[in-house]
Formats: C-alpha cells, structure tokens, sequence
C-alpha cells in the first residue's frame, strides 16, 4: 500500500487530487448526519471559558503581567476558536479500524487512508467555522484595535499559523492512533499527550504566566505549536518578526511529523498484515 | 422490594467480581498510581500560577482553595472509580442488546447496573486526593473541627448522591441517542470546572453551577464547612438539592426503561 504515498509520485499525486473534491463531499454529507453530536462536541469544550472567568476575576484588580480583563478574554476566546477549528476525531477513528478490522476494506481502496481521513476531518471545518462565528463578534469587541484585521501580512501568519495547527495535530493523532497497532493503550497514550498538551500548548493558562522554565522549555516542544502559537498571533501578542520565526519552527515540526508518521504507518500496515493473513 | 441484607449480599459480590477482574492486572496497579500523580499535578498547576500571582481570588486565599481543589479530587477519583465504569457498562450494554441479560436478573436494575463495575486502583487516586486536603490544613495551620467534619462527611454523601443522579440523568438519554460516548465526554468536562470555588464565576455561569449542574452543593459548600464557613442556609440547601436530584433521577430512570427497546428486538 505504502508505495502508493510516494512511489509513483506524479500519477499518485494526480489521482489524490481527483479523488478529494469527492471525499470531501462525503465528508460534509457524514458529519451533517451526525450534528447532534457535533453540537456535544463542541459543548466539551468549555474549559476555555471557564479560565476566562477565573482570569478575569483574577484581573479585576489590576493586570496581571500583560494580560488585563480584555487581554484573557481575547486570549481564551482565541483558544476556543483554535481549537473548535483544527480539532479533529483521528485518533479515536484509527484506533477503533486498527482493534475492529475496519481498516482493511479501507486499504483495499485506491488512495491512501489517511487522506481519506484528511478529507473527512477537513469537510467538518466549514460547518464549525459557520458556528463559531459569534465568537469572533466577541473577540472583535474585546480586541478589536490588537486583531490584524489591518495588516495582511499579519493576517496571512495567523491564517498561515492555524492551518499549520490543523496540520500538526492531524499528523500526531495519526502517529498515536497508528500505535494502537502496536500497543493496546494508544487511547491512554494520547490522554497522557491531552494533559501534558493542556499545560504546555498555553490551553489552560497563557504561558508567558508560567515559570520562566516552563514557557522556555514550551518552545522547544510541539504543543505550543498546536494551540499557543496561532492564538498569540491571532490576538496580536506576537511581533510580525517573531512570528515570521516561529511559522518556520512550526513547519519543521510538521515535517518530523510527517516524517514519523509514514514510517510508522509502514511499519504498522507490516503488522496489520499478520493479523489477516 | 427484598431486603436490605439481601441488596448488601448482592453489592459484595459485585465488588469482589470487579476486584478479582482488577488484581489480574497488577501491573496497572503502579501504571494508574504513575497516571495518579501526573493529573493531580495537572489539576494543580493553574492554581498554583494564579496564586504564584494573587494573594487570594474572590475572597479564598491559596490554602482554601486548595481544600476545594483536593475535594474536587476526591470526587473525581470517586466518580472514576465507583459511577463511570459501571455507566459506559450499560451504555456498552443498550448499543449491544446485552442490557437484557441484566434486566432479566431477579433485583432492582438501576441497582444492578450501578454496581456492575468498579476500578479498584483508583483508590490511589483518592489517597493522593485525600494528601492534598491534609496538606491544605497543614497550610491553614489547624484542622477541621470536629462538628465540621461530621457536616463534611453528609455533605460529601450529598455530593456522591448528586453524581450519581446527574450519571443517571446522561445514561437514561442513551436509551434514546444511542452514542453517548459523546455524553459522558461532555459530562466530565464540565464537571472539571467544580475546581474552582463557586464565587469565582459570575452571573449566568453561576446559575448554572449552582442550579443545573450543582457543582457549587458538590465541591464549594463541603469545603466551607470542613472550614467552617457554611452557614446552616447553605448546607440545608445542599442536602434538599441532592435529594431532590435522586428523585428525579429515578424518576427518569424508570420512564427512560419502560421506553427502552433492546437493541436485537
């Protein structure tokens, strides 16, 4: 299956490229026949919200480092519009095809499962933007002047920034789900990675609040990249320059990732094979 | 209804079923003592930030809210050992039609499936919970009075009452939206925000967690009175709204059941 990634190269990539608009649609048409669950999905995410009434009441006397009332509003409506927008549901999908089977009818098609699954989880993206568009009214009035509403080249990074999220985290549920080929816990493996990505991607509390040690070693680790970074770019927290840096940092992280992923996904399918066989 | 002896009889069993499937993984006994620590450290961290910051937060200062806090774990522990397993056992059971093996069985279903399963292990959790609180006291320099500490006690009775009813209120819906991995999701996460002490939050979020989802009469009120700061207003308040709560969730359990159709039929 492998060598259908990159092997053929040309002729591969062109037969991707006819097969998504299509998947795309089924993807869209799936997650409408399941919006009620989407909805509940969407509830979960509530832990942003909650920090916001803390910090602000936390701030009520007086700012806290840079963050004012206005700063942790916009902060943690950022948070919740980030992660609302490059959520996705790979890893609990992968993990159950790997353990029931299903991913063999999948590997008989003739396209990589994993785009397949990007096209699945990038058609439900539309929908949620739709939804979580009062949020951005709010985030307007609460940082309207620190938005780069003004300055394309800001606005292109934040945009630039998230999809890059969208990007990483797809690539590292796609490495942990292909675990579960490997080790029955990959579940409580990427719920070790959702704690230990709550403290250090900035989800909980801003990391510049953090110990110094903390929000140095942040940088140097993946998370941040996934959350931290497109939210403090989005709400202007960020210089043009720095964040320019930081976009490269992000890239190369989706490409260890990647990296990672198609070997691990080689080196899984070698196994998946035993299983029928 | 039988007697009580009998139902008692019956709970045994059921423990010691879960306890014999728990010790034939040993191994996982030092894996969730690891896991234990790693998320009580999670819990903790944003509030030893904002009090690394502030003095004291809407009027409780760090070693208050850290009785909340430890509390909130106890709960937790609580609830992932003794209510959830037993929960996703019936979820499990309405999406395979093998609830009907159960309400087959000759006693009370809602007790049957409320004690279908425990995680054992998770006591370690609750120890480490149970730290936390001491070392709040430590903190504060005295312990909890004696009287408080009987208040204490009802009231985290009231609290696991509560739980309970609210598991009950989610696993009566299952019977009609069948995926409700998505409901205990939603479950957790906002019983996460029961951390905090109440006055934090303001307004409609207030109401909220003081009226529909109670985490106030859940986390807040037992810390006050094991510091001593509930006034008998409050702790009445807790102990009509947690029974009030199991009314209605056995009233909705038995509607939910007699609406239930089994999966195979």
């Amino acid at each position: 299956m492998s060598r259908r990634f990159g092997g053929e190269g040309l002729r591969a990539a062109r037969h991707v490229l006819r097969a998504y608009p299509a998947l795309l649609r089924v993807g869209f048409a799936d997650m409408f026949a399941y919006r009620a669950e989407l909805v509940v999905w969407l509830l979960t995410m509530n832990m942003p919200l909650v920090m916001m009434a803390l910090w602000t009441a936390v701030a009520a006397n007086g700012p806290v480092g840079r963050f004012g009332r206005r700063e942790f509003v916009a902060y943690y409506l950022g948070m919740l519009l980030v992660r609302i927008l490059t959520g996705s549901w790979l890893v609990w999908e992968l993990t159950m095809e790997i353990r029931h089977g299903t991913l063999a009818p999948r590997l008989l098609r003739p396209i990589h499962p994993l785009w397949a699954h990007s096209a699945m989880q990038l058609a439900a993206v539309p929908l949620r933007a739709v939804l979580v568009s009062p949020l951005v009214l709010i985030l307007y009035w609460a940082a309207g002047e620190r938005l780069p509403l003004h300055e394309p080249e800001r606005m292109a990074i934040a945009v630039a920034a998230i999809a890059g999220a969208w990007l990483l985290l797809f690539l590292i549920m796609a490495i942990i789900g292909t675990l579960a080929a490997f080790v029955e816990s990959a579940l409580s493996i990427f719920d070790v990675w959702l704690g230990a990505q709550a403290v250090l991607s900035g989800y909980l509390v801003p990391l510049e609040l953090l110990p110094p040690w903390v929000s140095h070693a942040a940088r140097y680790l993946p998370f941040r990249y996934i959350l931290g970074f497109p939210v403090e770019t989005l709400i202007g927290l960020e210089s043009t320059t720095s964040a320019l840096h930081e976009l490269g940092v992000q890239c190369l992280f989706i490409a260890g990732s990647l990296v990672a992923t198609l070997a691990l996904w080689r080196a899984a399918l070698r196994r998946f094979a035993a299983f029928g066989g | 209804m039988r007697s009580l002896r009998h139902y008692a009889r019956l709970l045994v069993v059921q423990m010691r079923t879960s306890l014999t499937l728990a010790v034939q993984y040993r191994l996982d006994f030092f894996l969730e003592g690891a896991l234990a620590l790693f998320w009580l450290a999670i819990t903790l961290i944003p509030l030893l930030v904002v009090f690394s910051r502030r003095e004291s937060v809407a009027g409780w200062s760090f070693p208050e809210a850290l009785v909340v806090v430890g509390w909130f774990s106890v709960l937790k522990a609580v609830l992932d050992g003794g209510v959830t397993p037993s929960l996703n056992f019936v979820v499990e059971g309405v999406r395979k039609g093998t609830l009907d093996f159960v309400l087959l069985k000759p006693a009370d279903a809602q007790f049957l499936v409320s004690t279908a399963r425990f995680e054992p292990w998770r006591i370690l959790d609750f120890l480490g919970s149970i730290g936390v609180l001491v070392y709040a006291f430590h903190r504060l320099g005295r312990a909890p009075r004696v009287g408080d500490l009987m208040v204490g006690f009802a009231l985290f009775a009231v609290a696991v009452i509560l739980l309970y009813s609210l598991w009950i209120l989610v696993v009566s819906v299952s019977f009609r939206v069948v995926k409700v991995d998505n409901l205990s999701y939603l479950f957790i996460s906002i019983f996460d925000a029961g951390r905090w002490p109440i006055d934090v939050f303001k307004g409609a979020l207030r109401l909220i967690f003081t009226v529909v989802f109670p985490l106030a009469l859940m986390t807040t009120y037992p810390a006050q009175a094991l510091l001593g700061k509930l006034t008998s207003a409050h702790a009445l308040l807790a102990g009509t709204g947690g029974l009030a709560f199991a009314a209605i969730a056995r009233f909705v359990w038995k509607r939910a059941l007699r609406a239930y159709s089994s999966a195979s039929s």
